[in-house]
């Protein structure tokens, strides 16, 4: 017994010496906090995710991310300066070292995971692409489509997934091809076609903002892609990694344990919940394992919310549901590691 | 001298044709001349007089007797048939400069003020003299603290977050400016009869004529960074504003080309027997006359330029062009982005015409030498 009692002592001190020893910080890491600023590459304009508003601040749900993702850092959410990238440019950004974040809408895939020198921190919205019909036309399915004419934008892989699933399922259809948005738009709500498909994100902001008479068009609830979107890092980086994901998953437990912005002092103070009490520092050591201070996430969660306060300030003005993006409790997939 | 004999056929003058009418026709006349004097022409001018008739009520209706000409919500708009210039209202800042920071905005839009001014201000003909190389290195440096500032009391604005006018017109009229010498080297060079220069400056040229700006963009902006060691990055809008002067100097080197061809023999062989030295040639002699020629060519260029400036969009940088873009990607007002079009549309086409205007008064002055009237 006494044996066991040394050991036992033996391995708490060096859990103990392991636990208050400081994350050693990696190389990305210092050097956004050498600069006390982060730099996050956003979209150059997709309402919703990443957008300037009319007076050139900076929103959406994607940049709420680096906000977050800076106060954890660095103590300040406005610490973060953002750099508009076009889909060809962002990659290249994040390789040379001129963002030290990606957070714009990029869909996880092998091929990026695997090949770019680069990894995602984890997902942030899970998109799909969807179909937008008109409700007169009665069109329920995929399959009710046979026949139809499909709006969709050239050279994208939109077009693609289209193509290869309508052939799968071996329904006849009618691409009907367009260069950009609004001469998709124009022609979909002209009628010069009965189906107008692009990711599930943007056909509610379409349906929301540009349809005549919202009511007057459905979006079916069939997906036929996966695209989950995320924040995407270099490599090199474990600590840095590690915090990305961990402002994800902070806000996603937040959520899960009920904790908002407007109760989260009251929850540091009263809550029994011992991962509520992780969760926001007011007990463990969680922020100093991943060399933050010990309330990062209490002051994210302060500042933005948990998650569901982010999506219902930043998605759901375009008029699309939780669904996929609903906490695994409510039968979304959404659904953070354990806070211990 | 028996040979001239008098035939009889003598020389009778035909009657003299009527002195041409001293007053102008009257408009009847002008009418049935120019529009109906064929049965195709008089059927092409009614078919544009009913065009016209049905377009131009509608168009002058929807832009302005129909259209909410106030500061509103978007949704004042929906109630509305007409144009939404509410929309302007609202954005007007954002298009104009973009993501800069909203209390701070006076400072670009003092230095758009004075870069036109300095632009204004060097057209004049009495202007034109030693005192331009003072007035813009000083104007530049103004409009270059207004912007970015750090000194003098004004906050540090990083240029990721300009945008709008002021890059449009920096990256447009910086460009042809610092464009326009290397051109001018380039032709020369491409006419030279040293092999090694003249192999230079054609390789240089038809490289870059050989490919669209967008990919001369895109190496600056996405291809340049990766040959650098990480962690040293050259500023964004720089590069983009370099592959511009790259771009454009290629182009103006073979308008000015065309003027150096032009130029009569007799004046190169003129210059050499006044025992000038090949710049001297150049200098007082050739490029003086060549430059003058090229002036349409030139402006054409410019003008292209100008728009192709927009085609920085797709490095991220936000233009005038692009700022307008992104405003009508706002949820909120989407549905308003004919207006939007139509606001950048009149800003382009006041700055476009007025440098072709520019350009015309420009060549008429020039060419009092010998002018054909």
């Amino acid at each position: 017994m006494k044996k066991l009692s040394i050991a036992a002592a033996a391995a708490s001190a060096i859990a103990l010496t392991v636990s208050a020893m400081p994350a050693q910080a990696g190389e990305q890491l210092d050097a956004i906090v050498d600069r006390d600023e982060l730099i996050c590459g956003v979209n150059t304009g997709l309402a919703g995710f990443g957008i300037a508003d009319s007076q050139g601040v900076w929103t959406g749900f994607d940049v709420e991310y680096c906000r977050a993702l800076a106060l954890a850092i660095l103590g300040d959410s406005s610490k973060v300066s953002f750099v508009p990238l076009s889909s060809v440019q962002r990659f290249p950004a994040l390789q040379a070292g001129e963002v030290d974040i990606l957070s714009r809408n990029t869909t996880w895939t092998l091929t990026r995971d695997a090949s770019l020198g680069a990894t995602f921190a984890g997902t942030w919205f899970y998109d799909g692409q969807g179909f937008m019909v008109r409700a007169e036309d009665g069109i329920g399915s995929l399959e009710d489509m046979n026949g139809a004419s499909v709006c969709v934008e050239s050279g994208t892989t939109t077009e693609l997934n289209l193509a290869d699933v309508f052939a799968a399922r071996g329904i006849d259809y009618e691409p009907v091809l367009f260069e950009a948005l609004q001469e998709v738009l124009t022609a979909f709500f002209e009628g010069r076609c009965d189906v107008y498909t692009t990711d599930a994100s943007a056909l509610a902001a379409v349906r929301t903002a540009n349809a005549p008479n919202p009511d007057d068009y459905v979006i079916l609830p069939d997906l036929i892609s996966k695209e989950p979107l995320g924040p995407m890092l270099r490599r090199g980086d474990d600590e840095l990694y590690a915090i990305s994901r961990w402002v994800l998953f902070a806000a996603l437990e937040a959520e899960e344990k009920g904790v908002t912005s407007e109760n989260v002092d009251d929850m540091l103070a009263n809550s029994t919940d011992p991962t509520v009490q992780r969760l926001l520092g007011g007990s463990g050591e969680m922020g100093a394992l991943l060399g933050l201070r010990n309330e990062w996430a209490y002051d994210i969660i302060s500042e933005f919310g948990n998650y569901g306060e982010m999506y219902e300030r930043n998605i759901t003005p375009l008029g699309l549901p939780r669904g996929l993006n609903a906490l695994w409790t409510d039968g979304g997939i959404q659904y953070a590691p354990p806070v211990r | 001298m028996a040979d001239i004999t008098n035939t009889g056929a003598n020389f009778v003058p035909t009657e003299a044709r009527p002195a041409p009418l001293a007053v102008r026709p009257g408009p009847l006349t002008w009418l049935k001349e120019n529009l109906f004097n064929t049965w195709y022409n008089a059927l092409i001018t009614l078919i544009v007089i009913w065009a016209l008739a049905n377009w131009i009520p509608a168009l002058f209706d929807w832009f302005v007797t129909s259209a909410l000409w106030e500061a509103a919500p978007a949704d004042a708009c929906r109630e509305v048939a007409g144009a939404c210039w509410a929309f302007v209202y609202e954005k007007w800042r954002f298009i104009l400069f973009g993501t800069y920071p909203f209390e701070q905005q006076w400072r670009p839009g003092a230095a758009v003020i004075l870069f036109i001014g300095l632009v204004v201000v060097s057209c004049f003909k009495p202007m034109w003299n030693k005192s331009l190389l003072v007035i813009w290195p000083v104007g530049l440096v103004v409009c270059w603290i207004l912007l970015s500032g750090g000194i003098l009391g004004l906050d540090y604005v990083p240029n990721n977050l300009w945008g709008g006018l002021p890059i449009t017109l920096m990256l447009a009229v910086i460009g042809c400016l610092l464009a326009f010498p290397v051109s001018i080297a380039l032709a020369l060079g491409r006419r030279s009869n040293m092999p090694i220069i003249k192999a230079f400056c054609v390789g240089y040229i038809e490289l870059i004529r050989g490919v669209p700006l967008i990919t001369v963009l895109f190496m600056a902006s996405v291809m340049f960074p990766l040959f650098m060691p990480e962690g040293l990055t050259i500023d964004k809008l720089l590069r983009a504003q370099v592959a511009i002067i790259m771009f454009a100097a290629a182009y103006l080197a073979e308008v000015v080309r065309g003027g150096l061809q032009a130029i009569p023999k007799g004046q190169y062989e003129a210059a050499d027997s006044m025992g000038l030295s090949y710049w001297q040639s150049m200098v007082f002699i050739i490029l003086p006359q060549a430059l003058k020629i090229t002036i349409p060519p030139q402006v054409n260029t410019f003008i292209g330029m100008f728009k192709d400036t927009s085609l920085v969009l797709i490095v991220g940088i936000f233009d005038l062009m692009f700022t307008m873009r992104v405003a009508i990607n706002d949820l909120e007002w989407r549905a308003y982005y004919i207006e939007g079009m139509v606001f950048v549309a009149i800003l382009y086409f006041l700055f476009c015409y007025s440098m072709s205007k520019y350009s015309q008064w420009l060549e008429g002055e020039l060419h009092r030498g010998h002018k054909r009237l």
